[in-house]
């Protein structure tokens, strides 16, 4: 500039100083911590509400309250038919998706061809994985049902027809995050295995896969934690509302009503009694206690896995 | 498709070794189409009952006094404004905090304060939904709505939204968090080094950089609350049916609660009457939507990644 005012080290040190008090820029920040905080403040909140409420039902009624079945009169109604439910649709899920879903995973990740098809495959699943889960109740109700009842189990509306469900449910998550945990694996390591003259197989089983079972882990546990919580495809797919009883034979366990416990937790929560509010707050902190664990463990894996290559 | 295949296929091995592994290949390749067999037998089983209940009833019922299923009132309009009402509201909770969140997380949290934060959004998204459709009714709608609007009854659209919200902040926190931590931290340093101040660099630098990022979390956010259905079955009410409306104080009725109380209602949806196949009406409407909605976020998810 022509006209010469020399910059000296005050005039640098006193624009700066200016700049010192930054208003604008605090407010913002406090507001994007204000969010944050409100996150978590529900959160709180929400387990707070719950225990206030539901911890007295589970200290007056102890291990009653676990052991007695579902039942109109609130003094007495237990959850045991719905953890029952829930432990044995969470094996189903285990037993069915889990292999399913890996298989797939490596299917799409090793072997798969670069083609039109696979393409369409990956697509797909993407897809699966954002249909809202009362529609895979819809799936539930117009296949699985349908199949038991065409195959005389009762009416259909049994636990397997629930299970079936669910594992289709989780399918595409328990997909998306093996593949995600196989493609992390680095090409050096297959590279290696070729190397020494190991067959395709060889390398996926035994070089491949044992460098992604944390992240596989990770996304199964995640995948459990979702079938645990899940209620409206349980409700299409028939779990009974209200109470029942069942003989206790494998017959009736398999083939007979059934419910889980967030179907529980829905059904408690429609009756306008306040008791069953007490008692659905405790079926609450059950159900969040077992969620919280099996997300938690799946968050705790991750990090402590967290591998760069 | 990417991984590294053998090298030359005259070096693979003996006869047994090869049939082996075309054993293996067959297997893995069953499981993949698995999923093909799904979707089809969802889209089939939609699609067959859906066009049936057209075809069952007078589609003038498709536009009557409000949704009364078992009355054989069927009316779109109704189900359709509860649903918009529902999602407009948990995104107006949820866009803000959510990409709020984000933000602070991408730009502001010390590594240390990250790693405590980003386990507790996660707690928060594993919550079942139907835990946070009874917080609705009994928190949000006594605590929240009814000190706004004194003559709210329970049931409202309005808490049914916000518990709605509060379910997706985590999905869109998560998603543009990552849309932003993909942004190369050159383009800071440049806007840093111009004398920029933290809030400038975050908003006029990261944001648009991330923006197709951004606009994917909102879209899937969006078509997860669109298909959210156990808060507002237990918290917006009118298990029955519900009348039109278009006010969030008023009870209604959504895409996903009218499956989830046809589903539960006092006669168990057995048979083959109207109301029962309007059930896979629904669910073939509610199909559509969230597909057409998770198809446009993943084009943008995918443009994100190329950018850098």
């Amino acid at each position: 500039m022509s006209n010469s005012q020399a910059i000296t080290v005050g005039v640098v040190q006193g624009s700066l100083r200016r700049q010192r008090v930054d208003v604008a820029g605090t407010v913002f920040a406090a507001a994007l911590l204000l969010s944050l905080l409100f996150t978590l403040a529900v959160l709180a909140i929400l387990v707070g509400d719950q225990m206030t409420r539901g911890l007295p039902v589970l200290a007056e009624r102890g291990t009653d309250f676990f052991s007695a079945s579902l039942s109109s009169r609130p003094a007495q109604a237990g959850i045991a038919q719905g953890l029952i439910g829930t432990a044995m649709l969470t094996a189903m899920v285990a037993l069915l998706a889990f292999p399913i879903g890996i298989l797939t995973a490596i299917y799409l990740e090793e072997y798969a061809p670069n083609t039109g098809l696979t393409r369409f495959i990956a697509i797909n699943i993407r897809n699966l994985a954002g249909v809202p889960s009362v529609v895979y109740g819809l799936l539930g109700l117009a296949v699985f049902v349908a199949l038991f009842r065409a195959l005389g189990v009762g009416t259909g509306r049994n636990i397997l027809s629930g299970g079936l469900t669910l594992a289709v449910l989780v399918l595409p998550l328990v997909i998306i995050t093996s593949a995600e945990a196989i493609r992390a694996v680095p090409n050096t390591i297959r590279e290696a295995g070729y190397g020494i003259g190991a067959s395709r197989w060889q390398v996926v089983r035994q070089l491949v896969l044992p460098s992604a079972v944390p992240g596989i882990l990770t996304g199964t546990v995640l995948a459990l934690a979702r079938a645990l919580g899940e209620t409206a495809p349980l409700i299409l797919a028939g779990a009974v509302l209200g109470s029942f009883s069942t003989g206790g034979s494998l017959g009736d366990l398999f083939g007979g009503p059934y419910t889980a416990l967030p179907v529980i937790v829905y059904d408690w929560a429609r009756k306008p009694q306040e008791e069953f509010r007490a008692l659905t707050s405790a079926a609450i902190l059950v159900l969040l206690a077992v969620t919280i664990i099996a997300n938690g463990f799946a968050i705790f894996l991750r990090n402590r896995y967290d591998r760069r290559w | 498709m990417t991984a590294a295949a053998p090298p030359d296929s005259r070096l693979r091995g003996t006869r047994a070794r090869r049939r082996n592994e075309r054993s293996v290949k067959a297997v893995l390749m069953f499981a993949a189409v698995l999923t093909v067999i799904i979707s089809i037998g969802i889209v089939a089983s939609l699609i067959f009952e859906a066009v049936e209940f057209l075809r069952s009833v007078d589609l003038g019922r498709l536009f009557s006094a409000g949704w009364f299923p078992r009355r054989g009132l069927f009316d779109i309009p109704t189900v359709l404004a509860g649903t918009l009402i529902v999602t407009a509201v948990a995104m107006l909770l949820a866009a803000p905090i959510g990409l709020a969140s984000a933000v602070y997380l991408a730009e502001y949290a010390s590594p240390r304060a990250r790693s405590i934060i980003k386990p507790v959004l996660e707690i928060l998204a594993g919550i079942p939904s139907v835990v946070l459709g009874f917080f609705a009714l009994t928190w949000i709608s006594p605590n929240i709505v009814r000190t706004l609007f004194t003559e709210s009854t329970g049931f409202s659209l309005l808490a049914a939204g916000l518990g709605v919200g509060i379910l997706t902040i985590p999905l869109v926190a998560s998603i543009s968090e990552d849309a932003m931590r993909a942004v190369p931290n050159s383009l800071r340093e440049a806007s840093y080094g111009l004398g920029a101040r933290r809030v400038t660099t975050s908003l006029r630098v990261v944001a648009p950089a991330a923006i197709s990022g951004i606009v994917a979390a909102l879209i899937l956010a969006v078509s997860r609350a669109i298909g959210e259905t156990m808060v507002v079955a237990i918290a917006a009410g009118a298990s029955g049916g519900s009348l039109f409306t278009a006010d969030p104080r008023d009870p209604g009725q959504t895409l996903t609660a009218a499956m989830a109380s046809l589903a539960t209602g006092s006669d168990n949806v057995t048979g083959d009457s109207s109301a029962f196949l309007s059930l896979f009406f629904l669910g073939f409407v509610l199909f559509l939507l969230t597909l057409g909605l998770n198809l446009i976020g993943d084009v943008f998810v995918r443009r994100t990644r190329q950018v850098y």
